[in-house]
């Protein structure tokens, strides 16, 4: 019997208004595949992540996927965290959020890996870009998720960060599911299980 | 529950430091209510008796709030960190009840500076109306988190947030005056808990559909 797949959009059509930025969007993926989504600039692409995973409803069509938000992480363009807050209070209050087990020490790995320890205690405002999309990455796999869905995560990170988040994502599969809209798709070239190009609707 | 309310306290918590460490809020809410009272003062005649006063200090305490709502879920929409609290899996009213609980310290700060101060410019406060101000100040947080929540995820939020808000704080306007000066307070009380039970299950429930697209 075929495994029923993780996620599954049929039909979706997402509008803003009168602008239509999705339009007929189908495609299933199943558990431990790596998606890669392309697109140019309007294709829909965030649009697509965001309906993924529940931070907006279709406006026609469905989208089910497999998990419940416990584990399910997300990297979008924005941070997702406080920049008024560190980054170790940013993730203590996330870690609290998704109950993570030992929940300092998981911290503590994460931020020495994505080379945030000496940074830990300066708020988020006070971050480059790269560092602070750093701090996102280390939000988004706090929880260890199964899904993970992310929106061009290569973008302001150095060739250092680039290579580092490269090396993660290579890691994560086949236990992680991963959803990539990417402008790269040529970094992700050996996880690539399925690719979705988006045109503008 | 346990878990529920550990994300309540966590989040509420989150907006005290945030608060303790901007001064964005606080500080703009005495200042605003203290130069309130100062005008109302100077604005009332001399003879006008006590009723005025009790009305003008409920002006003052609905756009005291005003100002502090407005500015409740700035962090949050600052770097997307409201999507951040959306996609944990906390259940979403906590992070309403979470913002809530941090609205009414800031508020119920403001007021302990501003009720001596209106006991020195205009009349005195009795048990019934300090009840009235206890009561409102629940209905004016619980409802302005859910409406401030509306308007900070529109364009025109500075605009959206007072329409929405203040013909919903008439209510509250009407039990707390009524609260201050009637010889059945008890009913006014009574109208003001009521509100607040209504209007908190009513936003504790709707949230959810105002944090998602």
């Amino acid at each position: 019997m075929a495994e029923t797949p993780l996620v599954r959009a049929r039909g979706v059509e997402r509008r803003y208004g009168a602008r239509r930025v999705l339009h007929d969007v189908s495609f299933e993926l199943g558990r431990g595949g790596t998606l890669v989504v392309t697109g140019p600039n309007g294709s829909g692409k965030t649009t697509l992540l965001r309906l993924l995973v529940g931070l907006a409803v279709p406006s026609r069509g469905t989208i089910e996927v497999g998990l419940d938000r416990a584990h399910v992480g997300f990297v979008g363009h924005e941070p997702l965290v406080y920049r008024e807050l560190t980054a170790l209070e940013n993730l203590d209050l996330f870690g609290r959020l998704y109950r993570v087990p030992e929940r300092r020490e998981r911290i503590g790995m994460l931020l020495e890996r994505f080379g945030l320890w000496d940074s830990r205690g300066e708020r988020v405002s006070a971050f480059s870009r790269g560092m602070t999309q750093r701090l996102a990455l280390c939000r988004a796999l706090l929880h260890e998720p199964e899904l993970l869905v992310l929106d061009e995560p290569h973008s302001a990170l150095d060739a250092q960060g680039a290579a580092l988040l490269d090396q993660e994502l290579e890691a994560l599969v086949p236990r992680c599911t991963l959803v990539v809209a990417t402008h790269e798709p040529e970094r992700l070239g050996g996880l690539a299980t399925a690719s979705l190009a988006l045109g503008v609707a | 529950m346990t878990g529920y309310f550990a994300d309540v306290a966590a989040l509420a918590r989150k907006d005290l430091r945030l608060e303790l460490r901007a001064r964005d809020t606080l500080p703009a809410m005495l200042l605003f209510v203290l130069a309130t009272l100062v005008v109302f003062h100077f604005a009332l005649p001399a003879d006008a008796g006590d009723d005025p006063a009790y009305g003008l200090l409920w002006v003052a305490l609905v756009f005291t709030s005003l100002l502090g709502l407005a500015r409740a879920w700035v962090p949050e929409r600052e770097a997307g960190a409201l999507d951040g609290l959306v996609l944990a899996p906390t259940d979403r009213s906590a992070i309403w009840l979470g913002k809530t609980i941090a609205s009414l310290a800031f508020l119920v700060a403001a007021e302990v500076v501003a009720l001596p101060a209106f006991v020195l410019f205009f009349a005195p406060l009795d048990a019934h109306a300090l009840a009235g101000v206890a009561l409102a100040s629940v209905g004016i947080c619980a409802v302005g988190s859910l409406v401030s929540a509306m308007a900070a995820a529109s364009r025109g939020r500075e605009v959206l947030l007072p329409l929405i808000f203040l013909p919903l704080a008439i209510p509250i306007v009407v039990g707390g005056v009524g609260a201050s000066i009637s010889e059945e307070p008890g009913k006014f009380l009574a109208f003001l808990g009521l509100y607040d039970a209504v209007f908190a299950i009513l936003s504790w429930a709707a949230f959810e559909y105002v944090v998602t697209e």
